[in-house]
Parts: structure tokens; C-alpha cells; sequence
């Protein structure tokens, strides 16, 4: 929740003073935990939580990792090998070309790319929505914000399946546009922005900032468009961070919507194009090509796992 | 955090269920937020100039991405859905008024029932498979103080995976020969060689099996995130009335988690509801349509090759579908409300 919270402190101060790091202090927090330091001590307890906890460790490694350890080990072996023996420790021969076969014939290069443009774009329609729109609805704050809230809010009761289909007709033939967004990027950035939940996130984490703030900007002369972008976005870091990575996964993982709308292979993303070449290459190259294709995200989420590990998911949700 | 801090506190929390915050400007209570609105003056004398002084345009300007985006993959999405449900409409000849035919023509479909089965069937087993592990898990890696970043990222790394990935990867796994990756492993404990979805009977838990390994991680996070916000002087006051640690977990731990575990709980129920990649990707709703689901019928209905274009059938199925969500979500939105505000 801290993240959540504004931070107003100025930059400098924090400079000097780092404030101790967070890690440590979820650690120290189950001092009382369900089972009390005392008993921690004695030794029949202890011995008996960290076996319990070291088979939790192996029954993670082996079911979260295993699959992955599984598949790099596949992708550079030969398909024989994965045929005949595929839990066989070490393979009989090392078949690093798989990688650069995969990448070069299944043109991964290209499809990577897509991906990219495409969770690039949507996330950039989500920021802007969200914030212009939350800004509007929580600090201009118009008569008529009510009923608008009221609508987005709404839109969060209703499932995405029943958008499917007359959202693809939507997109086939858009309203004042009269030109079909089929084949197009738009028809996967436009409508990934407009979600209802990034607006409350926004808008919750706006109406939490200090008001006093805005007063002061506003007395030295700042207009609507200068508090935007000098003086609330800049306070609001922290849930620009998060609206950002669910914005950037929700499209990696998209896979029904990109395929009903970007027909043309050219321009579907990887996860779209993978069950198609699926079916047409060599087992190998296909198991270099998953591997390739989950390597991205696992980096992504090494270098950014605090954000997902503080369980921001639902307490977004819940509190937020 | 529901209501608003700083914003606004003069509003309670038993007010309405929105959160415009332009609320308070409208109970009376103008006198003291005037001087920053400008434009309640517009509102004894409404004319287009007052309105653009007191900044109605720039508002106007900073709510246009939200109308325009909205507007048009929302709200008139949502509103063609319910029009198109009680028309006739494919691509080819213009839309015509059927009234509730095409929801009489889908009842009557054969395969809903099949479909409807199939998925409650998934969210059935989604619950069985799915929901307990995830909070035995989350409660034994509480207790964990040394390395528990560690612990998480492994339960997380599946959810990281690509979810095409990952059922590329499991449909080989569940190769059917003997020398397939989980039959070899069921042959070091002499059992198997199952066909996995290839029999009508097997492929749906084989899907649910899969899906729970994508999903489960996500769900022992926000479970972790839950048990290590129960205040330590709970289990403290249990210890000294001499609360066993099993009692402890059932008296102290439950009871604080019960929120958490409803509302996962029904996001789990909407989610399977809407399960469509799995079946897709899998089994293509085979063997004999043993994993056709809801809303793969949909995407056939509107998309499939064999009926192709019905999409009066499509969204009349969508909308049931929706509505029967919609009390789900309701509910999940009054738990959010009354959890956070309590």
C-alpha cells in the first residue's frame, strides 16, 4: 500500500537521507507470526518449519521452475533426443543452432517487434486516458463528473466477453471514422485504453494528493494544462509505475483480441503468430522459439519483481 | 481508502456509490470550496463565456481521450451488444428486428448445454484444483523469514510465462505415447501411459491442471500480501491464551483472510467463466466437444469456420452470459466496498 500512498517528499531530501529499504521491513514483519519467536526457538519447532519449508522450496523449484529449466534444456537440444528420452538429464548433443534457426526461419525478429509496438502503443493509450481522465475527474472535478464516473465505473461490470463481437464490429467499421481499423494497430491500442480500472487507480491516487498543492499552483497562476503537467504528474510516479505494468503485461499476454483483429500475419504479434508456426516447423525449433519468447518476459519481470511481488494486484482492487 | 482523505472530507462513509468527489460541491457545502471553483458562479448564469473562464473548455479538453476511447470501444460497444442480441445481423444483408429469436435459437442449440456443463465443470474443477493449494502454499511461505523473495518469485514464474507459451509447451507434455514428458514420469511410478486430451474424460482436467499453473501463482501472492498485513498482536494475544499453532491458523489467520478469499474466490469464478485460450489452444473444444466452453461457442457462433457470422447468436449468448457475471461482479464490488470501508 506505501507505494500507493503520494510521496511529496522532494527528491533531494530523499537523496540524502535514502529511506531504509522496504525488503527489510516486510521481512521483520512477522515477528508475531502465526508461529511466535518463542516457539522459533525451540529446536524441535524449528528444525520441523525449515524441513517444511525446504520441501516447499524443492515443490516450487521443480513445479514454477522445472517447466522453464524443462524447455531451455529442450530448446538446444536435437528432436530425437526430446522424443525419445525427454526427461533425460543431460542431452546427448548440445544443438545451439536451434536458437538461431528459430530466430531467423520463424522470423521471431518480426513478430517480437509487433509485440513490442503493440504493448508499446496500448500502454501509451492507457496512460493517457487514465490520466487526463482522472485528472479531469478528480482535481477540474465538472459539474457533470458524477454521471461520467458513474458510466466508466459501470463499464467495470460488464465481462469483456460481451464487448467480443460487436467490438469487432466496431472495429470493422468505427463510428465517424468510416474506415476499418481491421489490420491496423489502432484496433488493439484504442481499445485497450479505454479501461475503466486504470481511470479509478488514477483517479483514487489523484484525489489522495494534497490539495493545498493545487492551490498554491493555482494562486502563482498555473492553468489546468500547467498543473497537469508540472505539478500532478510529476507527484504521481508511483501509480504511473503501476497502470504501466499492467498495461505492458496485459498486452504481452493478449492472445483473443490481436487475433480477431490483426488477421494479416505481418502484423499479429508473437503470441498470435506461435500456434500458427506451430504446426510447420521441427520440434526443436519450436521448443527454441517458446524459449525464446519467454525469455523477454522473465527478464522483464526479474528486473521489476517487487512491484508484482507486493501483492499490488488486488490491493489495487480492494483498497485502492 | 474508498473515500476520500483528503479530498473531501467532509462526505461520509455511507455515501452513494460513486466517486466524483463533485459531490460535495453540490450538498450546500459550497462556501467553502467556491473560492477554487469559479465555475459555480457559472451556474446562476449560464453562458458560454462565464463557462469557458471558469475553465468548462479545458476540462472539456482533458475528459476528451476518456470520451472519445470510451465512447466508442465502450459504451457504444456495450449498447450495440444489447440491440444486437434482438437482431439479425451478419455482414452481407442489413440488420433486421427478430425480437427474442436469437436467444430462442440458442437455448434450443444442443451444444449449450454441453457448453454450459463444460464450463461450470472447469470452474468446478479450477475450485478443486485451484483454490486450496494456492493458500497452503501462501500460509507455510508466511512463515518463511529467510530468502521469502525467493519462495515468491518461483510461484510467480509461471504466471510470467507467455500463456500461449505456456500451453504450447504443456500440449507437449501431454504427449499421449509412453515416451511423452508426463507419462514417462507417471511410468517411474508404474503408472500410465495416459492419453491426456485426447480422451474425453481426461482433457478437461488436463486443461484446468494446466491453467492452475499459469494462474496459481498470482493468487499465493495476493494471499501472501493479505497474511502478512494480520497484525502480530492477534497472534500474540492468541499465544498467550495458549492458542496451539493449528488453532492459530484456524481462529486468527482464517477469520482475518475471509475478505481475501471470497473475492479471489469470485474473481476466480468470473475468470473460468471466461476461459476460452486453453480450450482453444488445446483441444479445440475436442474430443467430441468434451472441452467446448461457453465462450468458445461464442467465438464460433461469431468467428468459426462450420457457422461462421451469426452474430445476433453470438452476442444473444454473450449477454446471458454477461448478465449471469454481472451479479458476480456486483457482488464482488459490494465485498470490495464493504471490506475496504470496514
Amino acid at each position: 500500500m506505501t507505494q500507493l500512498l503520494p510521496r511529496v517528499a522532494d527528491e533531494p531530501v530523499a537523496l540524502t537521507e535514502p529511506p531504509p529499504p522496504r525488503r527489510r521491513r516486510t521481512r521483520a514483519e512477522p515477528a508475531g507470526g502465526i508461529v511466535s519467536s518463542s516457539d522459533w526457538r525451540r529446536p524441535s519447532v524449528c528444525y520441523l518449519l525449515l524441513t517444511v519449508h525446504f520441501i516447499v522450496l524443492a515443490a516450487l523449484i521443480v513445479i514454477g521452475l522445472g517447466p522453464i529449466l524443462w524447455l531451455a534444456k529442450a530448446a538446444i537440444t536435437p528432436t530425437q533426443d526430446t522424443l525419445r528420452k525427454p526427461l533425460a538429464l543431460w542431452p546427448h548433443g548440445m544443438d545451439w543452432a536451434n536458437l538461431s534457426t528459430a530466430w531467423s526461419s520463424m522470423h521471431l525478429g518480426h513478430y517480437l517487434w509487433n509485440t513490442v509496438v503493440i504493448a508499446g502503443g496500448s500502454w501509451l493509450s492507457q496512460i493517457v486516458v487514465a490520466t487526463t481522465a482522472g485528472y479531469a475527474l478528480s482535481v477540474l472535478r465538472p459539474k457533470y463528473g458524477r454521471v461520467l464516473s458513474a458510466l466508466v465505473l459501470g463499464t467495470l461490470l460488464v465481462p469483456t466477453v460481451v464487448l467480443l463481437v460487436p467490438l469487432y464490429l466496431t472495429v470493422l467499421n468505427p463510428p465517424l471514422l468510416h474506415h476499418s481499423l481491421l489490420n491496423s494497430f489502432f484496433a488493439v491500442w484504442l481499445p485497450a485504453g479505454a479501461n475503466a480500472f486504470n481511470i479509478l487507480l488514477v483517479k483514487r491516487f489523484f484525489d489522495n494528493l494534497p490539495r493545498e498543492v493545487f492551490e498554491a499552483a493555482r494562486a502563482d497562476g498555473a492553468g489546468p494544462f500547467r498543473l497537469f503537467w508540472s505539478i500532478v504528474l510529476p507527484m504521481s510516479r508511483p501509480i504511473l509505475g503501476v497502470v504501466s505494468v499492467f498495461a505492458i503485461i496485459a498486452s504481452w499476454k493478449d492472445f483473443l483480441w490481436p487475433l480477431l483483429v490483426l488477421p494479416d500475419p505481418a502484423k499479429q504479434p508473437l503470441s498470435v503468430r506461435l500456434p500458427t508456426l506451430a504446426g510447420s516447423v521441427e520440434l526443436d525449433t519450436l521448443l527454441a522459439a517458446l524459449l525464446i519468447s519467454t525469455l523477454i518476459p522473465i527478464a522483464l519481470f526479474l528486473l521489476v519483481q517487487r512491484l508484482f511481488l507486493r501483492g499490488t494486484n488486488l490491493s489495487g482492487a480492494i483498497k485502492g | 481508502m474508498l473515500h476520500h482523505v483528503g479530498a473531501s472530507p467532509r462526505r461520509s462513509c455511507a455515501d452513494a456509490p460513486d466517486d466524483t468527489g463533485a459531490s460535495a460541491q453540490d450538498r450546500g457545502s459550497v462556501a467553502a470550496t467556491s473560492k477554487r471553483r469559479p465555475a459555480s458562479r457559472a451556474r446562476r448564469r449560464r453562458s458560454p463565456a462565464t463557462w469557458i473562464r471558469g475553465g468548462g473548455l479545458s476540462t472539456l479538453v482533458f475528459l476528451l481521450p476518456m470520451l472519445v476511447v470510451f465512447g466508442v470501444f465502450s459504451w457504444y460497444p456495450i449498447v450495440r451488444a444489447v440491440v444486437m442480441s434482438v437482431q439479425q445481423t451478419n455482414l452481407a444483408t442489413a440488420a433486421h428486428w427478430v425480437g427474442l429469436e436469437n436467444f430462442r435459437h440458442v437455448l434450443a442449440d444442443p451444444l449449450l448445454g454441453t457448453a454450459v456443463r463444460n464450463t461450470l465443470y472447469f470452474a468446478l474443477l479450477a475450485l478443486v484444483f485451484g483454490y486450496p493449494v494456492p493458500l497452503v502454499l501462501a500460509v507455510l511461505m508466511s512463515e518463511v523469514r529467510r530468502w521469502r523473495g525467493l519462495y515468491s518469485a518461483l510461484a510467480y514464474l509461471p504466471v510470467v510465462v507467455p500463456p500461449v507459451v505456456a500451453v504450447l509447451l504443456w500440449k507437449f507434455f501431454y504427449d499421449g505415447s509412453p515416451t511423452g514428458v508426463f507419462n514417462t514420469i507417471a511410468g517411474w511410478f508404474g503408472l500410465g501411459p495416459y492419453p491426456w486430451l485426447q480422451n474425453e474424460s481426461s482433457a478437461m482436467p488436463s486443461l484446468v491442471l494446466e491453467a492452475t499453473w499459469a494462474a496459481a501463482g498470482g493468487t499465493v501472492i495476493i494471499y501472501l500480501a493479505a497474511l502478512l498485513s494480520v497484525p502480530a498482536d492477534l497472534y500474540d494475544a492468541a499465544a498467550v491464551d495458549g492458542a496451539s499453532t493449528w488453532r492459530k491458523v484456524w481462529h486468527v489467520t482464517m477469520p482475518q483472510l475471509r475478505g481475501v478469499l471470497l473475492i479471489t474466490l469470485i474473481l476466480q469464478l468470473i475468470g473460468t467463466a471466461q476461459v476460452f485460450l486453453e480450450p482453444y489452444l488445446f483441444t479445440g473444444g475436442g474430443p467430441s466437444n468434451s472441452t467446448m466452453t461457453v465462450l468458445l461457442l461464442i467465438y464460433d457462433y461469431a468467428f468459426g469456420n462450420s457457422l461462421g457470422g451469426d452474430y445476433g447468436a453470438a452476442t444473444a449468448l454473450s449477454v446471458m452470459l454477461a448478465a449471469v457475471l454481472a451479479v458476480l461482479s456486483a457482488v464482488y464490488f459490494r465485498l470490495t466496498r464493504s471490506w475496504s470501508t470496514s
